[in-house]
């Protein structure tokens, strides 16, 4: 009898300890593969290149209106890639747990990014996002659970940054759902971007990842502006105005794509855009220096 | 309709009929009130109208503008929660209702050291809008009015161990605005020249102006000096919304920079201002601060806009 109590009480034991011990582990220094969007990832992407997003009308002319020597501005020079954004970035990654010491259950997962020096806590004690008045970051507030091997991560309060390094905004209105899914020394990240003001449809994409041996590469960001245009009063925004865009259809005229494509728009990312594609006309080449 | 947008409608239903009555008797249900920490000794309460600030200290405490009329027991209730201490100052970033209703309930709530109701301080502007708002009528209830004005580009205060600072910048969301800077707990409160709910309310019948709204804006970021990667350091509390820092200013900034360099042009090129309406030079902002109904709508924000660059005179200059 008193085995057999012992052996209830010991299974019983492990079955409650199963969940700390038996979680996949997503801990080491994690490297991109760019095998998926290279040109949109690596050097970046061309201006008026809105192929395949499920933008806004809104959207689309805040990216034409952007004129890159915004970045000169001191204000911005120093500003680092969003959440949303930068997992399908240049990036490398180390992620490690934070443990209870006396539960030794998973409080949380922390982050490092190591484009430009990137710390993010993804919350797994269960813990509330915060109020709606809450400061935004450029990380956001990001809370995890597991369905079965699979990560799932909801993230709120993110800083207004872009969708597209071509000026596409992303608004502090967005959240971000995410899967993270480990097979042996691969791990693919899979993201779906919500944003009422500036994506007229979730944007999905993916990105894997390779369990790195060896450790390093680190990008340090000791930022400091300057007053990169002496002259220029400091209450200046460099902008296009709308129709006034020097590189307006530059891009769908040098790919030959149809200008309603690379505009983008939820309708252009689905398979079946691509009967209409071919009905499209050609581009013709753009007037220089509108 | 937001709740800033209802603030607002009722704040004009006021100005139309006779501002204190409506504005200061006539009162919708006491709100819940939210309080979060921002910098150092200062918290920021949700819920009251305006946002409200409150710095604490050994003192006592140190109040920037007041809510609707109404919710001045939650707001006290709210303040007690915070510190046990008397309330020494009231500061006002504006005139509007839902930054001043509750003036009179935390002046008499609180104390100066010689037993007196707690100091209201404002620029000048502000007691000459709430003693006789322009070309409306009647006056605020003199209980309302500040009781100790500045009429200079600066004012500043020694409390609770650190330097509060108040910037009057000239013909903004109103002519008596007052960004004001604590400087060791390193949080500005912009009030109503900053809001992150809707595009900026350009209040042209009390002396705001387009130019300003943006020199207003660009003080802010002046003042503000962001930590690492350009997040956190000097946080902003908007007159409406949440809590910000310069990141977040300089994206509010930007856009309002660049819808008047829109109308501008359209002004120049001598569109009509429904022909500047049909051009949507909003458009990329309209599904973030857009509106259709309320006070602060982007027809009336366009319209603001087109009518001050339109007749630049005795406007702002760019700074």
């Amino acid at each position: 009898m008193k085995r057999t109590m012992c052996g209830i009480a010991l299974l019983a034991g492990l079955a409650t300890a199963t969940p700390a011990f038996a979680q996949v582990s997503l801990v080491g220094e994690w490297s991109p593969r760019y095998h998926e969007d290279q040109p949109d990832r690596i050097p970046g992407p061309e201006l008026g290149d809105y192929t395949g997003l499920p933008i806004t009308d809104g959207a689309r002319l805040s990216a034409d209106s952007w004129d890159a020597s915004r970045l000169t501005l001191r204000e911005h020079q120093c500003k680092v890639h969003n959440g949303p954004y930068i997992l399908h970035g240049p990036i490398q990654f180390r992620l490690w747990e934070e443990k209870d010491p006396r539960t030794q259950q998973v409080s949380a997962l922390r982050m490092y990014l190591n484009t430009y020096e990137q710390e993010r806590t993804i919350w797994m004690d269960g813990r509330p996002h915060p109020p709606e008045f809450a400061p935004h970051t450029w990380q956001g507030f990001s809370t995890g659970k597991w369905d079965g091997d699979i990560l799932t991560v909801t993230t709120t309060h993110i800083k207004q940054e872009w969708i597209r390094r071509n000026g596409v905004p992303n608004s502090e209105k967005s959240s971000m759902v995410e899967h993270f899914i480990k097979h042996g020394t691969i791990m693919t990240h899979l993201e779906i971007w919500t944003d009422p003001v500036y994506l007229a449809e979730p944007l999905i994409r993916s990105e894997d990842f390779v369990l790195n041996e060896r450790t390093g590469g680190n990008w340090l960001w000791p930022c400091e502006y300057v007053d990169e245009i002496v002259d220029r009063p400091h209450s200046v925004v460099p902008h296009y105005l709308p129709g006034h865009s020097p590189f307006a259809g530059d891009f769908a005229y040098r790919y030959g794509v149809p200008v309603e494509a690379a505009n983008g728009g939820a309708e252009t990312t689905y398979p079946e855009y691509q009967a209409r594609l071919r009905t499209l006309p050609k581009p013709v080449k753009p007037a220089a220096g509108k | 309709m937001t709740t800033h947008t209802k603030l607002m409608a009722a704040i004009a239903m006021a100005g139309a009929v006779g501002f204190a009555a409506r504005v200061y008797t006539q009162a919708p249900a006491a709100a819940s009130i939210e309080s979060l920490r921002v910098g150092g000794n200062v918290y920021m309460l949700v819920g009251a109208g305006g946002n409200i600030a409150v710095q604490t200290g050994d003192e006592g405490v140190l109040v920037v503008d007041t809510g609707l009329a109404q919710n001045a027991p939650a707001v006290l209730a709210a303040i007690k929660k915070l510190s046990d201490k008397p309330i020494r100052w009231v500061l006002n970033t504006h005139f509007h209702a839902d930054h001043t209703g509750g003036n009179e309930a935390l002046s008499k709530a609180g104390s100066k050291t010689n037993g007196q109701p707690a100091e209201v301080l404002a620029h000048e502007n502000v007691l000459t809008r709430l003693s006789a708002p322009a070309g409306r009528g009647g006056a605020a209830p003199t209980a309302l009015w500040p009781t100790d004005t500045y009429s200079t580009d600066e004012k500043d205060i020694y409390f609770n161990g650190e330097a509060v600072m108040l910037y009057n910048e000239p013909k903004a969301h109103t002519d008596g605005d007052s960004i004001i800077f604590f400087r060791k707990s390193d949080v500005v409160v912009a009030g109503d020249t900053f809001v992150t709910t809707s595009y900026p309310f350009i209040d042209q019948a009390n002396g705001g102006s387009i130019q300003g709204e943006i020199n207003a804006l660009n003080r802010i970021l002046d003042l503000a000096v962001p930590a690492h990667e350009q997040e956190g350091g000097t946080f902003v509390i908007p007159g409406h919304g949440r809590i910000c820092d310069e990141a977040d200013v300089l994206e509010y900034r930007d856009m309002v920079t660049i819808i008047r360099d829109r109308i501008a042009d359209m002004v120049k090129r001598k569109l009509t201002i429904d022909q500047v309406k049909a051009a949507k030079p909003t458009l990329d902002y309209d599904l973030h601060y857009g509106s259709t109904t309320g006070f602060v709508t982007t027809a009336g924000f366009i319209e603001a806009v087109y009518k001050d660059l339109s007749n630049p005179q005795g406007k702002p200059r760019v700074r």
